[in-house]
């Protein structure tokens, strides 16, 4: 214990050194109040002078978007020049006035007054208001002539948002539209470089991208007088233009890919098999997004949002559809993965009158008179269900889960790139416990076996899936912004070692897979799956045997696919109506993949026809044309490589 | 000595506890809380959006946790203490492998709810660790090299690595609180004058080591006028907002200066400004007032005390409070220069709300447990 008296003493000390203490804050809070004295009271003049007659303004100048292009150097997105004009409020004196003149001199309609009045509730009294963001060159050659008799109204030439190619390329690129208050919020970028009138991205690449594109503000700092006109400019801080983009888009084969699509309602995608750029990604229907620049009226919206084949709705990745028989490769592959069956194996198809049979319940083939005895080759080209619902329930569905998994189903393709891109479902006996809370039914296992029942896919993923199977079975990264990272030879050379690597042990458990690893066991049974899918394309019998190229330089593999929108009945079966008589939300959707040239795979694509009946007939065609023009473009695409390798 | 502690403890019931709460100090804090939130208000030029309503927020559920802290025994500070400065040592260098970096400087760890600035705790912490030091140290020992040298190197740990972040402004108040229980300690006033001035003899090396933008801060108080559109900028319109206030000022959300873009920390250290702007010097005064009261409360608390603990600690941290909120609003009227440091409660963020309500918590808690004795 410490003695009393010193405990008494350092009392006194502690109190004795807080007087000091007490003693300087009375002195420095003097200093700050005469300060404050000073300044508020006695110069008060001066700093009245300094605020009222003599004020500094700062006006921020919009910065300027970045332009996107394709692979080619395409400007996809641009900026044009447009003529607005501006009203400084600070400069108006009767802004009632000043309105009614404009009306006359510009066309003003009475939905946009009413928007300026609202607009001229929410600015401060310097704000600068925009009267019209696009005015035709009439309009402004006019509003020049009138000028004097227009206080505060300045013509101003600014630029804007324009997409040369409108229609096309909306669901990549996107549009922009005016910052809400929830877009400044989200973005630093966009907060920081804000200025009334400030367009930002709001979906596509305009928006992920957005950061990237905006540029920063410049200032103006300008010295104004009492009635808030400028008398000198002080300084000029320029603004600056965002980053340009180059996505790996090939303009050409996307228009051609809109143009098939044309009236329908689908996807294509197209990608290369080892560099994971998306080549293509086209949806339908499309709108156009230059609508969006200055505000699209509510009659386009309308008729935008209302359109049944639903454009506003980017199907290549958030469009889920039932891959059907396009899956048929990757249970057969999955199969001779996991040694359930050899290539040998045989089932028979009897047709319609004797049925795959599970506990009572009935599973049919699509083709009425049976495929006969099937081997797995067969199977495949011929697109036989029979056989998939055997092997599928030799299989597991967990195994086949696993397989999907690891070759692309079941998660985003281009991860956080596009917010609104869906995962879709790869079914497990374990996803069916946590999110249905129910047990697995075998049943259900047969139906996954061709693509059916709770297996949910995007476009982009089947395109994927095709391009990782076609590649010899190595997971690429897919992308869509140009990326110097991502290099051919050196994607090339690290296959190269993986082909060679001993396969490791837990080759078929659940495992996370780096980029460029190999994903398989045994190379053999993918090879015979790629070659199934070559004799579904070129040999007779194969399901897409119409659609094929007879020139070798174009020779493709594919696999069609046809999935069912609602149960099939029994009556649905006996009455086998013509697509035509069927209506229109109950038409099979149809599917393609496909990889080219054969020889020496590059290429993978798919295609998606919503409600378009059946694979063979509605998607497998488009791809002749399409593989085409992908071939023929490719000595173009490699120059455009080497040359900006080099630059790199 | 914590088994005497638990010995002499001495019991309280509830009511007694509700009866010491010093309710004129809850008022002060909360009126001092209502302005601010105006404040903030009329930066976002009266709109009720993002800035206001998160320092709304943030005041209701750290002026809870003040008065929910109040009852939590003042012996639990002073046994805690030392762990309360390691925390604060550890979140300090958790900023610098995982902190998030914002305008230069990297000052911030993100807590998911909040990004907590681990320095605004250390403001709190430096004063706690102080306190329990001195506590028990016999006034003739204080003097010794030992007991000189021990709290040096605690008060430069944290210093340190705040100045690295880089944040002078902060590193300036730890050191400066920290100081002030040193000296109310009793340290000899000789220290004081030789380490003022090995300052002074040193102070060109320090300004040699000192990043640019804290080098043009510096410069640009001695003289305005030497760079108006860049680094004086802000001193010459915050003198200009606060001086065309006048006598009664330009009135609630009528401020025309402060609006303009040129001070962009107007809701966080120029929120004085604005304030002052549109209520004028009356109403700068009233602020003003309205804070020394606060202090008053506090120290008056101490000197009520039994413990040393709790007097070092309420003199320190009325000391500490004093010292912001100089630094503060000497630095708006041209007096210091631009370090960087908020205006307690006023100032939009967080981590300063967080750590004065802790700091005002634990003073409730010295004077509802003021017969506590801490093992004296």
């Amino acid at each position: 214990m410490i003695k009393k008296t010193d405990n008494l003493n350092k009392n006194k000390i502690i109190s004795r050194r807080l007087f000091v203490l007490v003693a300087a804050k009375i002195g420095l809070l003097g200093i700050v109040t005469s300060r404050l004295y000073n300044l508020q009271i006695s110069e008060k003049q001066k700093y009245e002078v300094l605020s009222d007659k003599n004020r500094i303004r700062e006006w921020k100048t919009p910065p300027q978007r970045g332009i996107i292009t394709d692979y080619f150097n395409n400007v996809i997105a641009d900026n044009q020049r447009v003529y607005q004009v501006h009203l400084s409020l600070e400069e108006v004196s009767n802004f009632n006035n000043s309105i009614f003149k404009l009306k006359n001199i510009i066309s003003l309609k009475d939905d946009e007054i009413k928007k300026i009045y609202e607009k001229k509730e929410k600015s401060k009294p310097w704000d600068t208001l925009i009267i019209s963001e696009n005015l035709s060159w009439n309009e402004f050659s006019k509003l020049n002539l009138y000028l004097h008799e227009l206080d505060g109204a300045k013509p101003v030439l600014s630029t804007s948002r324009y997409y040369p190619y409108s229609n096309d390329l909306v669901h990549v690129v996107g549009y922009v539209g005016d910052a809400t208050t929830q877009d400044i919020q989200n973005k630093k970028k966009i907060e920081e470089n804000f200025v009334p009138g400030l367009k930002v991205g709001k979906i596509g690449i305009e928006n992920s991208k957005d950061s990237d594109l905006i540029g920063n503000h410049g200032t103006k700092r300008y010295e104004v007088n009492a009635s808030g006109k400028k008398i000198s400019e002080i300084s000029y801080n320029k603004e600056t233009q965002g980053e340009n983009l180059r996505t790996t888009i090939d303009l050409e084969i996307q228009q051609l890919a809109q143009k098939l699509l044309k009236n329908q309602a689908g996807s294509i995608c197209v990608m290369d098999i080892y560099t994971g750029e998306v080549i293509t990604m086209a949806s339908s229907p499309t709108y156009d997004p230059n609508k969006f620049t200055h505000g699209i009226s509510t009659k386009d919206w309308n008729e935008i949002k209302n359109n049944k084949l639903r454009p506003l709705l980017n199907k290549s990745l958030a469009g889920l559809y039932s891959p059907g028989s396009t899956i048929k490769p990757l249970v057969a592959l999955a199969a001779l993965e996991y040694g359930i069956i050899d290539t040998k194996f045989k089932v028979n198809c009897k047709g319609h009158d004797h049925p795959y049979e599970l506990y009572g319940e009935r599973y049919h083939c699509w083709k009425k008179n049976g495929h006969g005895w099937m081997s797995m080759r067969n199977a495949i080209k011929q697109s036989c269900d029979i056989y998939f619902y055997e092997v599928a329930r030799l299989l597991g569905v967990d195994k086949l889960s696993l397989i999907a998994k690891r070759y692309g189903l079941g998660s985003k393709v281009l991860e956080d790139f596009f917010s609104e891109e869906k995962k879709g479902i790869v079914p497990s006996t374990k996803w069916k416990k946590q999110v249905l809370e129910q047990s697995w039914y075998l049943g259900e296992t047969v139906i996954t076996g061709i693509g059916q029942g709770y297996i949910q896919t995007t476009p982009l993923q089947l395109c994927l899936m095709t391009a990782q199977l076609a590649n010899g079975g190595y997971k690429i990264k897919p992308n869509l912004i140009y990326d110097k990272e991502i290099n051919l030879d050196t994607i090339k050379s690290k296959i190269e070692i993986e082909k060679n690597k001993s396969v490791s042990q837990n080759i078929l458990k659940d495992h996370e897979f780096k980029y460029y690893e190999r994903l398989y066991r045994n190379p053999n049974n993918l090879k015979f799956v790629l070659d199934a899918m070559y004799g579904s394309t070129n040999e007779q019998f194969g399901t897409s045997f119409r659609s094929r190229h007879k020139e070798d330089k174009y020779k493709f593999a594919g696999k069609t696919g046809t999935s069912q929108v609602k149960r099939i009945t029994d009556q649905d079966r006996e009455l086998d109506l013509d697509l035509e008589e069927i209506e229109y939300k109950s038409r099979d959707h149809a599917l393609f993949i496909a990889f080219a040239p054969y020889d020496k795979p590059r290429y993978s694509l798919s295609i998606l026809i919503e409600h378009g009946g059946s694979g063979s007939k509605a998607a497998a065609p488009l791809a002749n044309k399409l593989i085409k023009k992908i071939l023929d473009r490719h000595e173009l695409r490699e120059k455009i490589r080497k040359d900006l390798k080099n630059i790199a | 000595m914590i088994l005497s502690t638990s010995l002499n403890s001495t019991s309280y019931s509830f009511i007694d506890k509700l009866k010491a709460v010093d309710y004129f100090l809850i008022i002060i804090v909360a009126i001092i809380g209502s302005i601010s939130v105006f404040s903030i208000y009329s930066t976002e030029s009266g709109n009720f959006s993002f800035y206001t309503k998160n320092h709304l927020t943030r005041f209701l559920v750290f002026f809870f946790m003040f008065l929910v802290l109040s009852f939590v025994r003042v012996s639990f500070w002073y046994r805690q203490a030392y762990i309360f400065y390691i925390i604060g040592i550890l979140l300090l260098l958790l900023v610098i492998f995982f902190g998030i970096s914002a305008s230069g400087s990297k000052r911030w760890i993100n807590f998911f709810i909040m990004n907590l600035q681990p320095s605004e705790l250390m403001k709190i912490a430096i004063i706690v660790c102080f306190a329990r030091y001195y506590h028990r140290i016999q006034s003739s020992d204080i003097q010794s090299y030992k007991y000189l040298l021990q709290p040096i190197i605690l008060l430069l740990i944290p210093c340190y690595l705040v100045i690295t972040q880089p944040d002078l402004g902060t590193a300036i108040l730890i050191a400066g609180s920290g100081l002030a229980i040193i000296w109310l300690a009793g340290l000899n006033l000789k220290y004081f004058i030789y380490s003022g001035l090995i300052l002074l003899v040193s102070l060109p090396f320090v300004i040699s080591i000192l990043k640019p933008y804290q080098k043009s801060r510096i410069l640009t108080f001695f003289n305005p006028d030497r760079d108006p559109l860049g680094a004086g900028y802000q001193i010459i319109q915050s003198k200009i907002a606060i001086g065309s206030g006048g006598l009664l000022g330009k009135g609630f959300l009528q401020g025309t200066q402060s609006y303009l873009e040129f001070l962009p920390e107007k809701h966080t250290d120029f929120i004085f400004t604005l304030f002052s702007e549109e209520f004028g010097f009356v109403g700068s005064m009233v602020l003003i007032l309205l804070y020394v009261l606060l202090i008053y409360r506090i120290i008056k608390i101490g000197f009520s005390s039994r413990s040393f603990f709790a007097k070092l600690y309420c003199y320190g941290f009325a000391s500490a409070l004093f010292l912001y909120i100089f630094v503060n609003i000497a630095m708006v009227v041209g007096l210091l220069p631009i370090v960087g440091a908020p205006l307690p409660i006023m100032s939009y963020g967080g981590s300063s709300m967080l750590s004065i309500m802790l700091g005002l918590g634990i003073v409730m808690s010295c004077k509802i447990y003021s017969r506590d004795p801490i093992g004296n």
